[in-house]
């Protein structure tokens, strides 16, 4: 635990001096910080053996309401916009999780892609209400009550979600060890066995669909806030692709394991994609076959295997 | 609604589930025999339309027997290869986790897509000469082409009644049921199952590309015509049931007509409403509308 503690800390010091530093890179970096919530929701899912090509949508309702509870009442706060976005999404992933946790792999995959594409379509068609395909302006509102120029909003904004990751990381892992959250892990194993012991696999996955769908929608929120702009392209398979590439990169065996596969991913895609415009899409692809290959536990993984200790706490 | 418009909408919902039911199959075929469902299935799909399309410009056949072949030849050739090339992909893969193997595929899907835009660009590729070459006919009024009224559902069907009889009738048809159906036992019995998974994998892989090649002459190709196919031939094969081929020429025909009712009808609803009628059977009936209840394996 304390060692934990001190790596957290470490960890927020490097990412907020180095926004200080170079405060260009505050935006990759709030950026990427997103990323990894959004895939740690997927990684909740990969505990379960799951996969969701669709879980970009939770992240697009909470944007979305995000830009349209700013627009209609101009005076709302920023963190209790951030608050409804992320409620509206558990709503939407309670609904929609209460039909797909019926199915399992390629089933479970495509029912929320395919549900990912209606809200997609949805939201592209219905012109006078979502702005169509060009989105919605969110316009920046205030931060606890504080009116704050575009820099001082930033900063505020990476240091809430440098603490709201930490957070999140914390009690995503606490959930992993709890009772639900080893039993999540068994419906990967050996669901008949969970059933066997008298566990509703169905509901234990729905609990860790919810919460994969509050992490996505959480995500979303910080993501409309800090790009000023919601597009239905937030929502299209694609991001939910690269949510699942950056899940598998950073490995599933700890909480952690996706932020650092997202921070890696939003710099990759900071260099790399400038050198091989065009081809962005195929490294992806190629690499993610290497992960597979070489890294099935991803990242995180790697460090596990060198020193049993780390993740063991916590 | 007018009677044309109802013809017409009937005329392009049986043409289109043509196509969609050739796509279908290989990726129900493919599953049958692999247990993946191969995503790149869509990159195929649109490889096919492209090279087929490629070829057309090269070539330029003078008749419509000798379109025909160009584009059914184009679509072969690039079953074979991307067929070998997954297929060799996957065999590195095959004692992995089930869904690591998802998103293997996932992966080359991925490259494919790129690799496709770098060779043929971003400009929408559109041959046609082979619909003009054979003539349209008229019914109940309404003119229509013959490629789309005759040849693209009587290729489908031809297929899957060419695929029945090999199936039924082969020795290689006979093994690839085996298979299917509990491959430690085939492979007991001394079927090479190796050999049997790449053959299954190729002729799905070719079913892709020539749906592709069909489609080529009357949709225009762009990128990201291999993302739609391979949702909407997900939505024909999962409502159908994994691995159902008759079921599937049924789901294909369902989505495919009310999609293009859709179109006359209610525009907007087009994109969705395959996904509507998967999500709706789904519902109704998870392991699909033609699977038979299978006991449960510990």
């Amino acid at each position: 635990m304390r060692y934990s503690l001190i790596a957290a800390a470490i960890a927020a010091v490097v990412i907020l001096g180095l926004a200080s530093a170079f405060p260009w890179l505050k935006i990759p970096l709030i950026l990427g910080l997103c990323y990894g919530l959004a895939a740690l929701g997927i990684g909740v899912l990969l505990r379960a053996g799951q996969i969701s090509f669709g879980h970009a949508m939770y992240a697009c309702i909470s944007g979305y309401t995000v830009a349209f509870l700013g627009q209609r009442y101009p005076g709302l706060d920023g963190m209790l916009l951030i608050v409804l976005g992320t409620l509206v999404s558990v709503v939407a992933g309670m609904l929609i999780g209460a039909f797909v946790v019926r199915y399992r792999e390629i089933f479970f995959g495509m029912l929320n892609l395919a549900i990912s594409m209606v809200l997609f379509t949805v939201l592209g068609k219905f012109y006078s209400l979502t702005g169509g395909t060009d989105g919605m302006r969110v316009e920046r509102p205030s931060l606890m009550g504080f009116e704050l120029g575009r820099s001082a909003f930033e900063t505020s904004l990476l240091v809430f979600v440098v603490i709201a990751a930490l957070l999140v990381i914390w009690g995503v892992q606490r959930y992993f060890r709890s009772s639900a959250g080893e039993a999540l892990a068994a419906i990967k194993s050996n669901e008949t066995r969970l059933e066997y012991l008298g566990v509703s696999a169905k509901k234990i996955l729905w609990q860790g669909y919810v919460l994969s769908a509050a992490l996505c929608g959480l995500s979303g929120a910080l993501f409309g806030l800090s790009q000023g702009l919601v597009t239905p392209e937030m929502g299209y398979w694609l991001r939910s692709g690269e949510f699942v590439f950056i899940a598998i990169l950073g490995g599933s065996g700890h909480a952690v394991g996706a932020f650092v596969g997202a921070l890696l991913y939003e710099f990759l895609k900071l260099y790399a994609a400038a050198l091989v415009s065009g081809a962005w899409q195929l490294v992806l692809g190629a690499t993610l076959i290497v992960i597979i290959y070489f890294l099935p536990d991803g990242l995180i993984g790697l460090l596990k295997k060198r020193r049993p200790a780390l993740g063991g706490e916590a | 609604m007018s009677t044309d418009i109802f013809i017409l909408a009937l005329l392009d919902g049986v043409s289109y589930a043509g196509l969609l039911f050739l796509v279908a199959l290989g990726l129900t075929f493919i599953f049958g025999v692999v247990r993946i469902l191969n995503v790149a299935h869509g990159s195929l799909y649109a490889c096919g339309g492209y090279a087929a399309a490629t070829l057309g410009l090269w070539l330029g056949g003078d008749s419509a027997l000798t379109s025909l072949a160009v584009l059914i030849g184009g679509a072969i050739a690039v079953g074979i290869v991307l067929g070998t090339v997954l297929m060799v992909l996957l065999r590195r893969f095959q004692d992995r986790d089930p869904i690591l193997q998802l998103l293997v595929t996932f992966g080359a899907f991925m490259i494919f897509e790129d690799l496709q835009r770098m060779i043929w660009g971003t400009q929408p590729y559109f041959v046609s000469d082979v619909v003009n070459q054979m003539g349209t006919s008229e019914l109940l009024g309404v003119v229509y082409m013959n490629y789309q009224l005759l040849f693209v559902p009587g290729a489908a069907l031809g297929v899957y009644l060419l695929l029945r009889w090999f199936l039924n009738h082969t020795l290689t048809g006979r093994q690839i049921i085996a298979v299917t159906h509990d491959r430690e036992v085939a492979t007991a019995l001394g079927i090479n199952a190796k050999r049997i998974a790449y053959l299954t994998f190729v002729v799905g892989a070719m079913l892709g590309s020539l749906g592709g090649a069909l489609a080529s002459p009357t949709t225009s190709l762009v990128p990201g015509i291999g993302a739609d196919m391979i949702v909407l031939s997900f939505a024909v094969v999962a409502s159908a049931g994994l691995g159902q081929i008759s079921g599937a020429l049924i789901t294909a025909l369902m989505i495919g007509l009310s999609r293009s009712f859709c179109v006359y009808l209610m525009p907007e609803l087009e994109v969705v409403m395959p996904y509507v009628i998967m999500v709706a059977v789904l519902l109704v009936r998870p392991q699909g509308l033609f699977t038979v209840a299978q006991a449960r394996r510990i």
